[in-house]
């Protein structure tokens, strides 16, 4: 189908796309890789695309402080070249080759990822893997949100209207950070039906600082707590059956709920395989 | 500027095209009805197919997920210029030569899309190749020939 009828505006800086935002009904257009489509679908109609694509300085990624920060226009081809993302943050190195296909990869941004937050995406449960912070610039200024804060609910952020996310900031991976990531999908490339992104610290023979993030099986990204406190007493097994009490994905096109659980186990033993190694 | 109609000059095939565009214009709509270049088709509109495939900028895109109003001052490339100047000649000959298609539909982003792996250089394994083209659907030839022809141009490109 076609889109129905929209004005457009290029936005000049993050203060000019703020400023375009107070139309009603305006949405920010980053990569399109999604938005474009549910235009194309008219599941979507805004009176207005603000573009930011043209906003210098937001495709950078800058490491500082023990921290690496990704620009909301980064697009994931570009990412998976960066040597810095390789080297600070390789749980994104990771997940990167499971987002879409090449031509969504040069078009799609992280930034664009994370405003959309998708429940199967990638990125968002990376994010909440690695205890990042999201930049928002807004009418009342700048503002650090939490990963885990940040994710409200089905489509839904702590982004008001008329935010611009800027970009992410993640802690830097150390010596001793281990990280994994296992998904499954019907076809490479498609949407997750379950996925886990998991970052811990190796602490001898155990793990400790534990965050596994799985998606695909609720409205965000979802903590696996109790499977967390299992693995850090290094009891594998503990920690596949502690998933019935973590997760509770609802049945979808793709999958039972209850399929989505066992899934859950088996990418559990998986990517504890994967934080036992140090990353490449 | 908030309007919906928007004056561009895109740059397709190394040509300079001039249009007014209306905001909602796919890329590939506009390559198609307002440019006449057919070669880019349009299969599912929501970026799932690939036959739209065309680059932008030196980069393969989808043509149905960017606005002809986002590519004013861009380089665009179909696959009329990329034949046109023999930059895929071997390609096409392969899947000629292999069968490597039998409807025609999803070849133009079929070759585009394989062309962006070729020129990394190298030779990719089956796959590495099954990777960079799973995003473009064919119906027809069940990919077997397809990633055949794009092996056999990989091989014989390392040699030259």
């Amino acid at each position: 189908m076609k889109p129905a009828p929209f004005a457009y505006a290029k936005a000049r800086s993050v203060a000019h796309a703020i400023e375009l935002l107070g139309t009603d009904d305006a949405r920010l257009l980053a990569g399109g890789q999604s938005l474009i489509a549910t235009l194309n679908m008219r599941l979507s109609e805004p009176a207005l695309l603000v573009d930011i694509n043209g906003i210098g300085g937001l495709d950078r990624i800058t490491l500082k402080n023990a921290h690496i920060e990704i620009g909301a226009l980064v697009r994931y081809a570009q990412a998976q070249r960066s040597a810095e993302i390789a080297r600070a943050a390789p749980l994104i190195a990771l997940a990167l080759p499971h987002i879409g296909h090449p031509a969504i990869r040069n078009r799609g941004t992280v930034g664009g990822s994370l405003a959309f937050a998708d429940p199967a995406a990638e990125l968002p449960a990376c994010i909440v893997a690695l205890d990042g912070e999201i930049e928002i610039v807004g009418p009342q200024g700048q503002l650090t949100v939490k990963a885990d804060d940040f994710f409200k609910g089905l489509f839904e952020t702590a982004l008001t209207p008329r935010d611009v996310l800027t970009g992410v900031r993640l802690p830097a991976a150390r010596a001793d950070t281990r990280v994994g990531f296992a998904e499954f999908a019907r076809r490479h490339g498609d949407y997750a039906m379950v996925g886990l992104a998991a970052c811990a610290r190796a602490d001898g023979e155990r793990l400790s600082n534990l965050r596994l993030a799985y998606f695909g099986v609720g409205p965000t990204p979802v903590r696996a707590h109790n499977a967390e406190s299992a693995l850090a007493d290094g009891d594998v097994e503990a920690a596949v059956s502690a998933l019935a009490d973590d997760l509770d994905p609802p049945d979808d096109v793709q999958a039972s709920g209850a399929l989505k659980t066992h899934l859950a186990g088996a990418l559990l033993r998986r990517v504890v395989g994967q934080l036992g190694r140090v990353p490449s | 500027m908030s309007e919906r109609f928007h004056d561009i000059a895109v740059t397709v095939n190394g040509e300079v095209v001039r249009e007014r565009v209306d905001a909602r214009k796919t890329l590939v709509d506009f390559l198609r009805e307002d440019v006449a270049l057919t070669g880019s088709h349009v299969g599912c509109e929501h970026g799932v197919c690939g036959a739209c495939s065309v680059r932008v900028d030196g980069v393969v895109v989808r043509g149905c997920l960017m606005l002809a109003v986002q590519c004013d001052g861009a380089r665009v490339d179909t696959i009329e210029g990329v034949a046109d100047s023999d930059e895929i000649t071997d390609l096409q000959q392969a899947f000629v030569a292999r069968n490597a298609l039998q409807c025609g539909y999803c070849t133009p982003g079929m070759l585009l899309t394989a062309q962006e792996l070729l020129v990394r250089g190298g030779v990719p394994n089956r796959e590495q190749i099954r990777a960079h083209l799973s995003g473009n659907y064919c119906r027809c030839t069940g990919y077997q020939a397809i990633v055949d022809a794009v092996e056999s141009v990989a091989q014989a490109r390392a040699k030259r």
